[in-house]
């Protein structure tokens, strides 16, 4: 008898799951719900609501200071930043109550702005690290130094970077260029099922810009998402955005289609509902 | 204080021919242990001693080795000491004692001598009486001056004018055994003739449990025009171990001194590492590395002396404490009046891994020319919480990420050596030490 009951429950729950994937429309990734964050003191996200599904890309855009770099290093889990409301789902799961490795090991990935620079730990060590911390998260069995030179092989073709890198130190000395390239290397090593890219264009040569797309575009699969932080309209045209939200003085005051971030580039950000604070 | 009973000791000493050798050696001996009766222990008042008691040491009684406290040791005993290099040119010391069974002194390429003191005093009483005495400061320095009072063992190595000796000079000092109240006064004299070139290295190890010993050793070194010397000294002395070192070195036009300091042993340890840099365009480049912990003590000085036109001298130091450990770096940089276009850069960085960990980090400049260039700067810190978030956020675990950033913070002074070998070893040592990894980084 119990087993027939255990099979009726397991079926019951593969019809609910069903049920619930076909309610939500699409694969969720990403549910952020009037997410409040501040650091320093200050308020800086205001109440941020936010849904990403897997395949889409969704472009994040705004004025210097309002909030872009906070949202991307507060989903990235940076403890420097304080949440002080909503709630953050992520493949089901509570984001906020997950340590940053936690959040990488389950596949949130943030390229920063503002790469940091580990002298004295190397480029091919530091990413075997990562990625055998994330293999273990999964059960897998980790790689040596020689199984994953093989894998770093494909991924430095795809972001045209010199071998010879992997044994400089993480970023230290690294060109901005450089450093960019670099984030979006560690990105197709670690695979992520949710890469947030903070500004990854800013600061690059057209090369190194279609480089860095070229690596967006080839990782994009239909079972993986990414909010791409830039206030570029350049980027968008190799990157090609689902979405774009425009972010100001912490909430998204406006969201739209590709062609929005054609219109900004055109108007600027001006013309936008000024958030109800700033019109107090 | 104790001083009476190393005053009654070179009594003995003298009486007994006091380590033989020319005769010039025996005033040479009783004028610095006068200078040790006058000078006394140094004391905190000292500024040179400011952040360091050396009770510890003057409390106990030291005395050199009797012979039949040697230790019998073999080649497979040192064998892990010797960074993989059998065929280096070396010379091996127990407690303070030469031992020829150990070293390895055969193929010294032409030009280039290397013996123990004792044999140099026999065979190579005019080189000795050029310099031994001449560089170290007896007069102002009372461990210095105990040391030239009982030198006898150390070694001599002497490179001719143009001579490029490639393969490193070894130098290792070990204690081994019931070694307590031993005190181990050695004395090196390292002269390289104008542009030659070598590399020495010292290494001070414990072997068998050793501990309650005094090390007091005194290095000279003389660089010649356009001469270069490598000097690395590894201090890896027991952690129940007292350890003085200094290195003196007096450098003519051009030459270059590069200096590579570890230390990690000693419950009380200091090192010296002074130069002065004598002649036009002459330059040192000083780095080190401290690495501490439990209720260690340990004190680094260096001084450099810039007293002429054009030199240079540039200087990293770091500093790892955790534990109760106590850590001081005192860099004093000295420049003359005559010393114009100096160019000096210094800077000591620390990184508190506990609590109850402390440093003093003491630059020290002292500039009378007016067109000169010197910086310097000293950090005192935890680990980069910048850093340490961007690993997690790769999903490095937390305690993984400190870990490396440890290695990583001592991983750049150790660039710095300029001997494969010995690098590859502190790099294994470290990350062993800080992350319990094996592998390489
Ligand atoms: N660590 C911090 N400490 C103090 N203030 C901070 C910190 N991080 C962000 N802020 C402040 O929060 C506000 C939002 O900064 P944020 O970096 O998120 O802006 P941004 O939209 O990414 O801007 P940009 O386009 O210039 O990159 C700014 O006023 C900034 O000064
Ligand atoms: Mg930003």
């Amino acid at each position: 008898m119990r087993p027939v009951i255990g099979g009726r429950l397991l079926v019951v729950g593969y019809w609910w799951l069903v049920v619930e994937q076909y309610q939500l429309g699409r694969d969720n990734v990403l549910d952020i719900r009037n997410l409040q964050a501040r650091v320093a003191g200050n308020d800086i996200l205001k109440g941020i609501t936010l849904t990403v599904n897997a395949g889409e890309v969704h472009a994040v855009m705004g004025p210097n200071g309002s909030g872009k770099s906070t949202l991307a290093q507060v989903l990235a889990g940076n403890p420097v930043y304080e949440v002080t409301g909503g709630t953050v789902t992520f493949d089901g799961r509570d984001l906020l109550a997950l340590q940053p490795e936690e959040r990488a090991q389950a596949g949130v990935f943030m390229a920063f702005q503002y790469p940091v620079e580990i002298p004295g730990v190397s480029n091919a060590y530091f990413l075997r690290s990562a990625y055998n911390e994330l293999r273990k998260a999964r059960g897998q069995d980790e790689v040596d130094p020689l199984e994953f030179l093989d894998i770093m092989e494909k991924n430095l073709t795809l972001v045209d970077m010199d071998p010879a890198m992997l044994n400089r130190s993480v970023n230290a000395g690294f060109s901005g260029g450089e450093k960019k390239r670099n984030e979006i290397l560690q990105m197709a090593v670690l695979r992520p099922r949710l890469a947030i890219l903070d500004e990854t264009d800013s600061g690059l040569d057209i090369d190194a810009l279609r480089v860095v797309a070229d690596g967006v575009n080839t990782l994009r699969r239909p079972d993986n998402a990414a909010i791409v932080v830039t206030h570029y309209q350049r980027l968008l045209n190799h990157i090609v955005p689902d979405f774009v939200h425009v972010l100001s003085a912490g909430r998204i005051v406006k969201s739209g289609g590709k062609e929005l971030a054609l219109e900004l580039e055109e108007k600027g950000y001006d013309w936008l509902e000024a958030p109800a604070e700033a019109l107090a | 204080m104790t001083q009476p009973v190393y005053m009654q000791e070179f009594r003995e000493f003298a009486a007994n021919g006091g380590g033989e050798g020319p005769s010039w050696l025996l005033p040479l001996r009783r004028s610095a242990i006068d200078r040790f009766a006058a000078l006394g222990f140094p004391t905190p008042k000292n500024e040179d001693w400011h952040f360091t008691s050396v009770s510890p040491i003057a409390e106990r009684e030291f005395r050199v080795a009797p012979a039949a406290r040697i230790v019998k040791l073999s080649p497979a005993d040192i064998a892990p000491l010797t960074f993989g290099r059998a065929d280096w040119i070396r010379l091996v010391f127990v407690n303070g004692r030469f031992s020829s069974t150990l070293s390895s002194m055969a193929q010294l390429p032409a030009g280039v001598r290397v013996l123990d003191l004792a044999t140099a005093a026999r065979d190579e009483p005019g080189l000795l009486e050029r310099h031994l005495g001449k560089i170290a400061d007896y007069q102002h320095t009372a461990f210095t001056a105990l040391n030239t009072a009982f030198m006898r063992d150390g070694a001599v190595i002497h490179i001719s004018p143009n001579v490029e000796l490639d393969t490193p000079v070894h130098l290792l000092f070990l204690s081994a055994g019931d070694a307590s109240g031993n005190a181990a006064h050695l004395r090196t004299l390292i002269v390289a003739e104008h542009h030659a070139r070598a590399t020495v290295i010292e290494s001070y190890a414990a072997l068998s449990g050793a501990a309650g010993y005094f090390t007091n050793a005194v290095t000279e070194a003389v660089l010649g025009d356009g001469a270069t010397l490598a000097h690395i000294k590894l201090q890896g002395e027991s952690e129940r171990a007292f350890h003085v070192g200094t290195l003196q070195a007096r450098q003519a036009r051009d030459s270059h001194l590069v200096s590579f300091s570890y230390a990690a042993g000693g419950e009380l340890a200091r090192t010296n590492i002074y130069t002065f840099l004598g002649g036009d365009g002459s330059g040192a480049t000083l780095h080190g590395l401290y690495l501490l912990d439990g209720t260690q003590h340990v004190d680094q000085q260096t001084r450099i002396e810039h007293a002429s036109p054009n030199t240079f001298s540039r200087e990293v130091y770091k500093g790892i404490l955790d534990g109760a450990s106590h850590g001081v770096f005192n860099g004093q940089v000295y420049v003359r009046p005559e010393a114009q276009k100096t160019d000096g850069k210094q800077e000591n960085n620390n990184l508190l891994l506990s609590p109850q960990a402390r440093v003093d980090t003491k630059p020290q400049l002292e500039i009378y020319a007016d067109d000169v260039k010197c910086t310097h700067g000293a950090t005192v810190g935890r680990l980069d919480e910048v850093a340490l978030f961007y690993m997690k956020s790769r999903g490095i675990g937390a305690d993984m990420a400190r870990k490396l950033l440890t290695y990583a913070f001592a991983a750049g002074v150790i660039e710095a050596v300029g001997v494969a070998e010995i690098r590859t070893e502190l790099q294994a040592l470290t990350l062993k030490r800080f992350t319990g990894a094996a592998a390489g980084l």
